[in-house]
């Protein structure tokens, strides 16, 4: 089954972010509307808006998984909503052959007061099933849920982890689609209870197109065969390959260089060495797996006692994923003195996962362990890999027979 | 496999093409039958469920508002013109009446407002929303008309075959409210102030409507009373209810008549208006 199920031509959307002037827009629109005008006017932008969305176009066909990236504000949800036909484009043209479904709004409708079961019942209305066909799947859902005997109580004693897994256990065992909608829905509950999520809309997915929207790149690259990356509204790539699109996505973040310390130590340079060459691009690619040496060049001022050198690796959330002190050959913390510093360091295989990633090279007093430079952000690189994996480190597992 | 349904959505305004939006409008009001049901079931439920004095809501007020009168013309602060009703009938029937008019006044703006979250994130059909309210006004001129009759009885009025004609007069009632209330709706979205000044228009609209007090005989009140739309819809229901031949059968059908129209168009406008209404509201 290769039939086209959505087909986007160049979609764009205007956005307002002030208040009263979007309100007031919202009147011109409504006028404008009534008598028959073209919604969106006359193409231009009114003061105060800019594009939310951009000239954006895609087709999706069954069995096709997109994942929608792109940091917030992107214009990422403004595109699901018109997809969704909840607010209409300003121009271009949607079109959506089949059941449209949407794992969005979990527990829309939800009333605190009532109970689990009678809310099943409004939600499954609410997402346009019938009596009959939810009365059939509702100890499903409730087993599903794992909500049990609470299910006659009102929703509003539920803990916050069981309203959400009541409300997607909803929406994802009545929604049989021909076209799935996901926007940030599968990280509920806790980790066994996600793992069913994501069985269960793998299931789903298999036979529907589906757009899925997330900043969390291990589902994307897990559920998707094409990655498309919005910034700024504007479509910057449509790939089939979703790691090309993860890694355009990790090149997109900014990892700011910050300097701290007492000043009584300067770390002049770093450079990375593969096979013997420095790699001089201003963002380095390296291979998942090539091994590493860096070059490090650093002035010591502190002249009372000696100093300790680390370095650390952080990924794009700037949270420390690898501590490399500074050690000699028996494997002692190195003890540096005072005087210029120039070493070589090596890092070994670069096992991280495909993301951009940053040094931080710390340099301490050996003795107070007062920090004398600190700098972070430095010597950008990105890793690579044809794959992107669960853990933000890959070391593969060799075989061995015994 | 069935042939799929196929949407397509564009910047075209949906008056473009008035056969396809017609054939969508029917579609989605009986798509939103089961919806609409289950809403009404939900905020009835949850209306009675957290009130200690449970269906006494749906009278309570139109209840004090006769209490109050019969104070005022009781103790002789305000003279009133002498009702051909005895006085606490004309009221109680006015006020309990004017209730549901307000009920169905309120409800589409009402509706929409507590719904918006799910607006802005789900694809249902809009016209549940409305039909919901409809079935919730339904439900409380129900409890409202029980008491009524239970009172009127009480004091000695005994309903004659004018009776069988009652539930029309408060189906117009009902229909005349929702019209209004879809009127105020797409503005009253955007901007609060429809909303809150609404009690204020009401409050006036009230007493230029026989409701409290009989229409005046003459003068400049008495024209406002005349081309007042409610007034026919209002005097037939009360008519009918106490045993008196109604005499404005003519207005009280070209009323319903318009209001009929209004609230064909209104669901028109709402439909056209509810994407560029859920622009404005937040994701």
């Amino acid at each position: 089954m290769t039939d086209t199920l959505i087909k986007v031509e160049n979609v764009s959307k205007k956005f307002c972010p002030s208040l009263k002037k979007s309100l007031w827009y919202g009147m011109q629109d409504l006028g404008s509307e009534l008598i028959g005008h073209r919604h969106g006017g006359n193409g231009k932008l009114r003061s105060g808006e800019f594009w939310a969305v951009k000239e954006v176009s895609f087709e999706l066909r069954r069995g096709e998984c997109l994942g929608l990236i792109g940091h917030n504000g992107a214009g990422k949800t403004t595109l699901l909503r018109m997809l969704n036909g909840l607010i209409r484009p300003d121009t271009g043209r949607i079109e959506m052959n089949g059941q449209v479904g949407a794992l969005i709004a979990l527990g829309a409708g939800f009333n605190p007061i009532l109970t689990g079961r009678e809310n099943i019942y409004i939600n499954g209305a609410v997402l346009g099933l019938g009596r009959q066909e939810i009365e059939q799947k509702i100890s499903a859902i409730i087993e599903f849920a794992e909500i049990g005997e609470f299910i006659d109580a009102p929703v509003q004693t539920y803990s916050s982890g069981m309203n959400v897994r009541l409300g997607f256990a909803v929406a994802a065992i009545l929604l049989k689609p021909d076209i799935l909608f996901l926007d940030e829905v599968l990280a509920v509950g806790d980790i066994g209870f996600t793992i069913k999520c994501l069985n269960l809309v793998r299931e789903i997915t298999r036979n529907a197109a589906v757009v899925f929207v997330s900043h969390n790149m291990q589902y994307i690259s897990s559920f998707c065969t094409r990655v498309m990356v919005l910034e700024h509204g504007k479509l910057l790539l449509n790939s089939l390959n979703p790691a090309e699109g993860i890694d355009r996505y990790f090149c997109m973040v900014e990892h700011s260089i910050q300097i701290s310390g007492t000043g009584e130590a300067k770390v002049k340079s770093l450079d990375l060495l593969v096979g013997g060459s420095i790699l001089t691009d201003m963002e380095p690619t390296i291979m998942q797996g090539t091994p590493v040496r860096a070059r490090l060049s650093i002035d010591l001022y502190r002249a009372i006692s000696n100093a300790t050198i680390y370095l650390y690796i952080m990924d794009e959330a700037m949270s420390p994923i690898i501590c490399m002190p500074v050690c000699n050959a028996d494997g002692e913390l190195s003890h540096f003195q005072t005087g210029e510093l120039r070493i070589n360091l090596l890092l070994g295989p670069l096992e991280l996962a495909t993301g951009k990633y940053s040094f931080v090279v710390s340099i301490h007093d050996a003795m107070t362990k007062e920090s004398l430079a600190r700098v972070q952000g430095f010597k950008i690189f990105r890793v690579f890999a044809e794959r992107t994996y669960w853990g933000k480190i890959v070391r593969p597992a060799m075989l061995e027979l015994y | 496999m069935s042939e799929l349904k196929t949407t397509v959505y564009t910047p075209e305004s949906s008056l473009r093409n008035p056969a396809r939006m017609l054939r969508e409008m029917f579609s989605d009001l009986l798509a939103g039958r089961e919806l609409a049901w289950q809403l009404a079931l939900r905020d009835i439920r949850v209306q009675y469920r957290q009130a200690a004095l449970g269906l006494l809501w749906a009278f309570i007020l139109p209840l004090a508002n006769t209490a109050a009168w019969l104070f005022i013309q009781g103790s002789g602060i305000i003279t009133l013109q002498p009702t051909a009703l005895p006085y606490p009938v004309y009221v109680f029937t006015g006020t309990i009446l004017w209730a549901i008019f307000m009920d169905a006044v309120n409800a589409p703006l009402q509706q929409t407002t507590a719904a918006k979250p799910m607006l802005a994130k789900i694809n249902f059909p809009r016209e549940a929303l409305m039909l919901s309210g409809i079935y919730q006004t339904l439900f409380n001129a129900g409890i409202k008309i029980g008491v009524l009759l239970a009172a009127l009885l009480i004091m000695g009025v005994t309903p004659g075959w004018g009776m069988l004609l009652f539930p029309l007069a408060v189906l117009s009632l009902i229909l005349t409210g929702t019209a209004l209330g879809m009127l105020i709706t797409p503005v009253g979205m955007l901007y609060t102030d429809v909303g809150k000044g609404m009690p204020l228009l009401m409050q006036f609209l009230m007493y230029l409507t026989p409701v409290v007090f009989p229409v005046p005989t003459g003068g400049w009140a008495a024209t406002l009373f005349q081309l007042n739309p409610l007034t026919p819809l209002i005097l037939t229901a009360r008519d009918l209810l106490t045993g008196f031949a109604p005499e404005y059968w003519g207005a009280f059908f070209i009323v319903n008549a318009a209001m009929l129209v209004l609230l064909a168009v209104m669901w028109v406008v709402y439909r056209a208006a509810m994407p560029i209404l859920i622009e404005r509201m937040s994701a």
